[in-house]
């Protein structure tokens, strides 16, 4: 094995955490897994056997110090890990150092681990395992209280499992989420490799988060991941930045579904385009995304949409109001409408939804009315996560994506907070509306802020909506607008709110 | 009657220290009340796996019952003694009774 070249991987089979490891665990070696209660370290023990049984035919030793393999096998029997059949299989194995009453012991004297890596060693043989998980350390250390025994005894079982040539997942507690990497301080100076769970309430949510500390020098994605516990997939580490390359730039255009939007964007957007769509509260979004849906669907193109401002009949009532049947265009098939509200999961699981949706459904067009609704539930960094993630996606499968996003107050200045412009950065369209007060009455602005590999309408113009929709007017003076305060928006001789030359 | 098995892990100064302590606490407080089976983990790792054994030496007690064990090489004499319920050496007879 050249060092130069590369270390040899072993694909775990969990989900996105390969592709963060760059090809998995270290061959042949030891990797320790830590984390609090409740980060999941078990689940990933677990898996690391079961993915190895289902992707590769790798057969697996489970040894438990915690739970005792009755509770194993029954708690991830819904994850869809038949474990009682595999054991008859003679595919997986279980050494039980759960600690019985009956193992109670008192200590007297010197002693080692050498009867369980015996017990190992011995299940390892006797089905031809390549891979052993050990869950968890830590009661191991709760039970005997001599840490530089322990210490040693974690080394050497450890160098007992190189020998025997599998590679390893060894969990271990910790107490803090960001303190020691374990609990007794000891576990990660054995292990060449280690890898940190993290599982932290944050605005009372739950954010789970994998990091690579170390991977025996060999390259991996620094940086802690985003990851779910999916009852369907287990963990799903989210594929957060990585950006595989963007492909072929398209050059073929879809409408907007407004034609005096489509003018302003130099000819309507690229295919393969992510939008976002920037205003405050009732100035146009939501009717933007629906003339959107419907040019898609009247281009005969399957549109999905997650709208988390409106419940599905309050999107229905307003569609209605535009002239867009909404229930008819979802029985042409072509429409895919889910109408959640934020709080109902965790950022992760949403993007896992709307990934799954994707990718079942297969849409040429997307949109998420609104993105910003998901920061009710996430911190401004997690939710720009979450757009790059999303991205990813879109641009992998081709999507044309419209996000809106709103500033928190009605009148707030427009690219607040400042998470919205990082956003706006990594989409190829920014258009914001915005209102201004002109001669007593409150009116509505629209902007393209830019277009990716394209040519657009650098003016800033008046929009009308009415109940045919929304018109693009004349080409407004004054200042303010960028910096989200239109105040001296003005037109400049035409009546207030009047239908615009382009307007249609 | 007593009855022990004690496993240990490959003969290391560590089992064969365990092996000598126990013997002679048996010898001593026992005198021929007893019998003692060793079991190496290393070469029959399914007996260990049967009594789950964790750490070597350990020592279990068979009989009588309840079984009793000890983890260790048995290095304190008086506490070994006492952990696996052996009559003192002055009263042959006398059960301590000690079930931890």
């Amino acid at each position: 094995m050249t060092e130069s070249s590369g270390i040899e991987r072993c694909s775990t089979g969990i989900s996105g955490f390969d592709r963060m490891a760059l090809g998995g665990l270290p061959l042949g070696r030891a990797a320790l897994v830590t984390g609090t209660t409740g980060s999941g370290k078990t689940l990933f023990a677990v898996e690391f056997l079961a993915r190895g049984i289902l992707h590769t035919d790798a057969r697996g030793v489970f040894v438990t110090f915690e739970e005792t393999p009755s509770d194993i096998r029954r708690n991830f029997a819904s994850l869809g890990f038949p474990i009682e059949r595999w054991e008859s299989e003679g595919k997986w194995v279980f050494v039980d150092a759960s600690a019985g009453i009956l193992e109670e012991a008192p200590v007297i004297g010197a002693y080692d681990f050498g009867g369980l890596v015996a017990r190992i060693g011995h299940a390892v043989r006797t089905i031809g395992a390549t891979r052993v998980s050990l869950d968890s350390l830590g009661s191991v250390f709760t039970r005997f209280a001599d840490l530089g025994i322990v210490r040693h005894e974690v080394a050497r079982i450890a160098d007992a499992l190189q020998q025997i040539g599998v590679t390893a997942v060894v969990t271990a507690e910790r107490s803090n989420e960001y303190d020691h990497i374990s609990r007794y301080g000891v576990e990660e100076f054995v292990l060449d490799n280690v890898i940190i769970l993290r599982n932290v309430l944050e605005h009372e949510r739950r954010r789970r988060t994998v990091e690579i500390v170390k991977l025996r020098g060999a390259p991996h994605r620094t940086g802690e991941w985003l990851f779910t516990i999916d009852p369907e997939d287990g963990i799903v580490v989210i594929p957060l930045a990585f950006l595989t390359p963007r492909g072929q730039a398209s050059l073929t255009r879809v409408s907007s579904g407004n034609a005096g939007l489509d003018e302003m964007c130099g000819g309507g957007f690229f295919e393969d385009a992510t939008i976002l769509l920037t205003g405050p509260s009732g100035s146009g979004k939501t009717l933007t995304s629906l003339k959107f849906m419907a040019s898609a669907v009247a281009a005969g193109e399957p549109c999905l949409v997650f709208a988390f401002d409106e419940t599905r009949e309050q999107l229905g009532r307003n569609a209605a109001g535009w002239g867009i049947d909404l229930d008819a265009m979802e029985t042409s098939g072509l429409l895919y409408v889910v109408c959640d509200y934020p709080e109902v999961a965790s950022l992760e699981d949403h993007f896992l939804r709307i990934r799954r949706a994707i990718e079942e459904f297969k849409p040429d067009r997307l949109v998420i009315d609104s993105v910003s609704a998901l920061e009710r539930i996430v911190s401004p960094r997690a939710l720009l996560d979450f757009v790059i993630a999303l991205g990813a996606v879109v641009r992998q499968h081709g999507v044309t994506t419209l996000l809106t996003s709103a500033p928190s107050g009605r009148f707030t200045p427009l690219l607040t907070p400042a998470i919205a412009a990082e956003i706006a950065s990594l989409t190829d369209v920014t258009i914001a509306l915005c209102y201004f007060e002109r001669e007593g009455e409150v009116q509505r602005a629209i902007g393209v802020l830019q277009t990716r590999g394209s040519a657009h309408d650098p003016s800033v113009r008046h929009v009308t909506i009415d109940a045919q929709g929304m018109h693009i007017g004349e080409r407004l003076i004054g200042t303010g607008f960028l910096a989200g305060l239109p105040g001296t928006l003005a037109w400049p001789a035409a009546q207030p709110g009047s239908q615009g030359p382009s307007a249609r | 009657m007593y009855s022990f098995r004690l496993y240990v892990a490959g003969q290391t100064e560590r089992s064969l220290t365990a092996q000598s302590n126990l013997r002679g606490l048996c010898e001593s407080r026992l005198q021929d009340r007893y019998e003692l089976e060793i079991v190496d983990a290393t070469e029959q790792p399914g007996m260990a796996e049967e009594q789950r054994i964790l750490a070597t030496p350990t020592v279990v007690r068979l009989a009588p019952l309840p079984q009793q064990r000890v983890i260790g090489d048995l290095s304190d004499h008086r506490r070994a003694a006492y952990a696996l319920g052996l009559p003192d050496v002055a009263e042959p007879h006398h059960l301590t009774g000690d079930e931890q």
